[in-house]
């Protein structure tokens, strides 16, 4: 079994493949090229190019990161059910959720290299070559564990599709306590990147205890909702197999994580309104505005009507069950999600600032160009990662068919 | 019947050992090209340097400074003087929100002109409402201060003793010094902003561009960690003027301040001014509940 | 009374030495308070120069022949120019007992009234510090700042306010 010889043969199948397949391919390397030189302008002048300032110091890039790391950490809600409990149904379609964990930690780490200042001088936070603050910052402490759970989910799949092409059953015993490891770190990477924001005790909007928890059972409703999709086009497109229970089952279980959301949510509702200390003034921007300021409570409530909606399309069985709202439901909530990490968070977190004022955030060209770039690459990637894994899993691309097509020649 | 192919004799050794001597001269060109460039790339953290790296990177600096401001500049590297802890008091019954200490700051300290960085704030609040940031304006513009009814307070770094910059920098960029001075090394500094998010002051400022001195009014008396022209995309901040307590000088603010609300000196030093203040006069921290135990007091001095 | 000889010259010696401190020498500076000179108008001093000849005119008035540039507002309704210049010695002030003081000590005489802001001038937390933190305190005087007659400090024109970064409302 010759690792370099899977990897030398996988590529060869994302050469391969119908025209849409290569109209999706050229235009995600249209849009990399399009952000990319937007990127390359914001490395020569500086981050002045964003609409970060010194009032909201992160902002479009660090939102994007953080709902990342909940789409990473996501995959682990199929893991569990299909390794724990032997879930036959789930088990194949777990090596895409690793995937798409994968991706998204590509994108996570982009997105972080492209926000800080000096980009070049990212190898101070090695350990032992740079002089990385551990244990006591917490970017430290997501540095490590976002690596950790990247090369565990590449591993392991590489891994599982490595045995599938050769044909050989995987040595369970081998791979299910790295299997069984990756849960606590998909939960750690989530809980460390909550941290980094609850752990400011300047910040009242996030220096409450419940953002770990929210950030947890934001992230299992949202990630799989990608997969969800996912799947539902793979069944058309491609030989892909799965079965309407297993695709149920993700969804139920989204529904109960959507419960969880929507009750953390409440708690800080009744929180802020009822202590109504002045920390509500952050709150207040993001539902109500302040005086005139009130650019974002349009997505605040956006975000909170979508996530209810998804909930009871999810929640009850009949709506669950329809392909329609099934999937109208998997936007609404990957959407809400995307908002409630994202503006939702950074921005009144930063507004108003420590000394009071205001300053009104909007992204810049620059930074939408170069956060499409990353998006970009990380469709690119899973969809060729995906290439392969669904053609060993399910269109019989193995050794065997290589070496038979090499005998017909 | 195809020939069978030797695949070691296949592949053209000429033309792979050609694409590999023309990949490796341009590396060697690319890295030979900026030599400098990849010393202060390689550059260690400032707590690691010994006083030979120390005497060779400020050679380097001041070489760059010359180049580019045209003038001689002095980078030292003073150590903390034994036995000082610096701290600092302000009169909030005094200052009447002139400005003038945001000023003298900037030009001692070499602070970007465009974009502008002030590395004090002064907010403007009301004496009815009292000390209260929702309800302050650091824009305000009159034609006299003090403005009717208003009280004037004066923000920059506090030189926390339990500071949560230095906690939350992934790299050790900013910690601080035993004088109790919290700096930054701006050559290890890589710009992530953790530092700024969690500084409960606003005191931390970035250089999103690179910084536009005016050639003639740069100061060329520096300390390396102090108030040198600071590269883009790192975090900078008061430093009490390092370059000058260090020296037993007050901090330009001090001298500046019109009114005399501004005072400094050694906590250490039983006969300072600082300590009679502490000991005698109604002294508060801001957000003290956040625990940060700020080295800057204000006081009211009736 | 029959006082002898040796009893009027302990008297004698003794009015003199009673007198000759407070009503001739002038208070002598404590040691470390050295200040840069007072900040009298050019010309003005020694105002014995005109004085001298002069008879001293103690009645409370505004004053038209001369001085009367200075606008007095310091607690006008009690105090006028001779509760702090010494009526007989032009170039030098006055304390309440009488004492003489010069004009490089008139912080005492201000010290009078407004005694918690001497104290705080004497230890260095009034007023404007230059000079070293560690070495010996630079001083001014109380009229380097304030200016005796009208000591009410003047409005000023702040500097420009921070430009806003882009987008603040």
């Amino acid at each position: 079994m010759n690792f370099l010889r899977f990897i030398k043969e996988s590529f060869k199948i994302i050469l391969k493949g119908n025209k849409y397949y290569y109209s999706w391919i050229g235009f995600l390397l249209v849009l990399i090229i399009w952000g990319a030189t937007g990127y390359i302008e914001q490395f020569n002048e500086g981050l002045i190019v964003t609409n970060m300032r010194d009032p909201i110091s992160w902002a479009f890039y660090i939102g994007n990161f953080t709902f990342l790391v909940g789409v990473a950490a996501a995959a682990i809600m199929l893991v569990i059910p299909a390794y724990i409990y032997n879930w036959k149904p789930l088990k194949e379609v777990v090596i895409f959720g690793e995937l798409l964990a994968v991706s998204s930690l590509i994108m996570c780490m982009l997105f972080v290299t492209v926000d800080i200042g000096n980009p070049l001088r990212i190898w101070h936070m090695l350990p032992f070559v740079g002089k990385i603050n551990f244990p006591d910052s917490l970017l430290a402490w997501d540095f490590f564990v976002l690596n950790i759970y990247f090369f565990l989910n590449l591993g392991i799949v590489a891994y599982l599709l490595y045995t599938l092409f050769y044909k050989k059953e995987y040595n369970r015993k081998v791979l299910l306590p790295f299997v069984l490891f990756s849960i606590p770190m998909a939960i750690a990477i989530h809980s460390v990147t909550a941290f980094l924001y609850n752990g400011l005790a300047a910040r009242p909007f996030w220096n409450t205890a419940l953002l770990a928890p929210r950030f947890l059972a934001s992230a299992f409703c949202s990630g799989p909702a990608v997969l969800l999709i996912l799947f539902q086009l793979l069944k058309k497109f491609t030989n892909f197999e799965i079965k309407d229970e297993a695709i149920w089952k993700i969804a139920e279980l989204m529904a109960y994580a959507m419960f969880l959301n929507l009750f953390f949510f409440g708690s800080e509702v009744f929180k802020e309104i009822y202590s109504d200390t002045e920390h509500m003034v952050h709150f207040k921007y993001l539902y109500q505005g302040i005086g005139e300021n009130n650019d974002i409570v349009f997505y605040g409530w956006v975000s909170v009507i979508i996530s209810f909606i998804a909930f009871l399309l999810f929640l009850i069985p009949k709506t669950r069950k329809n392909i329609v709202t099934l999937n109208l439901g998997a936007l609404l909530i990957y959407f809400g999600v995307y908002i409630e990490k994202g503006i939702a968070l950074l921005i009144p977190g930063f507004t108003p600032d420590v000394l009071g004022q205001i300053y009104v955030y909007r992204p810049s060209m620059t930074e939408i160009r170069t956060s499409v770039a990353i998006f970009s690459i990380g469709f690119l990637i899973f969809t060729l990662l995906t290439k392969v894994a669904v053609a060993i899993i399910f269109e019989d691309f193995s050794i065997d068919s290589i070496q038979r097509r090499k005998r017909l020649d | 019947m195809k020939k069978k192919r030797d695949p070691k004799n296949t592949i053209d050794i000429s033309r792979r050992n050609f694409l590999k001597a023309t990949a490796l001269t341009t590396a060697a060109a690319a890295l030979g090209g900026c030599g400098t460039d990849m010393k202060d790339f390689l550059q260690k953290h400032f707590k690691e340097m010994t006083p030979a790296d120390k005497k060779e990177v400020i050679a380097r600096l001041e070489d760059k400074y010359l180049k580019k401001y045209g003038k001689e500049f002095s980078i030292s590297v003073k150590e903390p003087l034994d036995g000082t802890e610096f701290a600092y008091a302000l009169d909030i019954s005094r200052c009447i929100g002139c400005r003038k200490c945001v000023y003298g700051c900037v030009e001692e300290n070499n602070q970007s002109l465009n974009p502008q960085i002030h590395w004090i704030q002064v907010l403007e609040m009301e004496k009815e409402k009292g000390v209260d940031f929702l309800h302050s304006n650091l824009y305000y513009e009159h034609e006299e201060v003090p403005h009717q009814g208003h009280f004037y307070l004066p923000v920059a770094c506090q030189q926390c003793k339990n500071p949560p910059c230095v906690k939350a920098c992934p790299v050790e960029a900013t910690w601080m010094e035993p004088d109790g001075i919290v700096v930054v090394d701006y050559n290890w500094c890589i710009g992530c902003r953790c530092c700024m998010a969690a500084c409960p002051y606003g005191a931390r400022h970035f250089n999103w561009a690179a910084t536009g001195l005016d050639k003639e009014k740069v100061n060329p008396q520096v300390h390396y960690l102090g108030n040198r022209p600071r590269p883009k995309g790192v975090v900078e901040k008061c430093t009490f003027c390092i370059q000058l307590v260090r020296e037993g000088k007050y901090p330009r603010c001090v001298e500046v301040c019109p009114v005399g609300a501004r005072k400094f000196g050694n906590l250490l030093d039983r006969e300072s001014e600082i300590r009679y203040i502490l000991e005698n006069k109604r002294v508060l921290v801001l957000k003290e509940e956040l625990n940060t135990q700020p080295k800057f007091f204000y006081f009211f001095a009736t | 009374m029959r006082v002898s000889r040796l009893h009027r010259g302990i008297i004698f010696f003794g009015v003199l030495f009673y007198l000759l401190p407070t009503r001739v020498l002038p208070v002598e500076p404590p040691a470390g308070i050295q200040v840069p000179p007072p900040p009298l108008t050019d010309g003005i001093f020694p105002c014995t120069e005109c004085h001298g000849e002069m008879e001293p005119n103690r009645e409370r008035r505004v004053l038209e022949d001369a001085h009367d540039d200075i606008i007095l507002k310091h607690d006008e309704k009690n105090r006028w120019c001779l509760d702090c210049h010494d009526a007989e010695n032009r170039d030098m002030l006055h304390l309440a007992d009488g004492r003489l003081l010069d004009f490089k000590e008139s912080y005492k005489l201000c010290g009078q009234c407004h005694g918690p802001k001497l104290r705080d001038w004497k230890q260095g937390i009034h007023g404007r510090r230059t000079g070293s933190w560690s070495g010996a305190k630079k001083y001014l005087l109380c009229a380097h700042c304030h200016n005796p007659h009208s000591p009410k400090y003047k409005k000023m024109k702040p500097e420009p306010a921070p430009e806003k970064p882009g987008g603040l409302k």
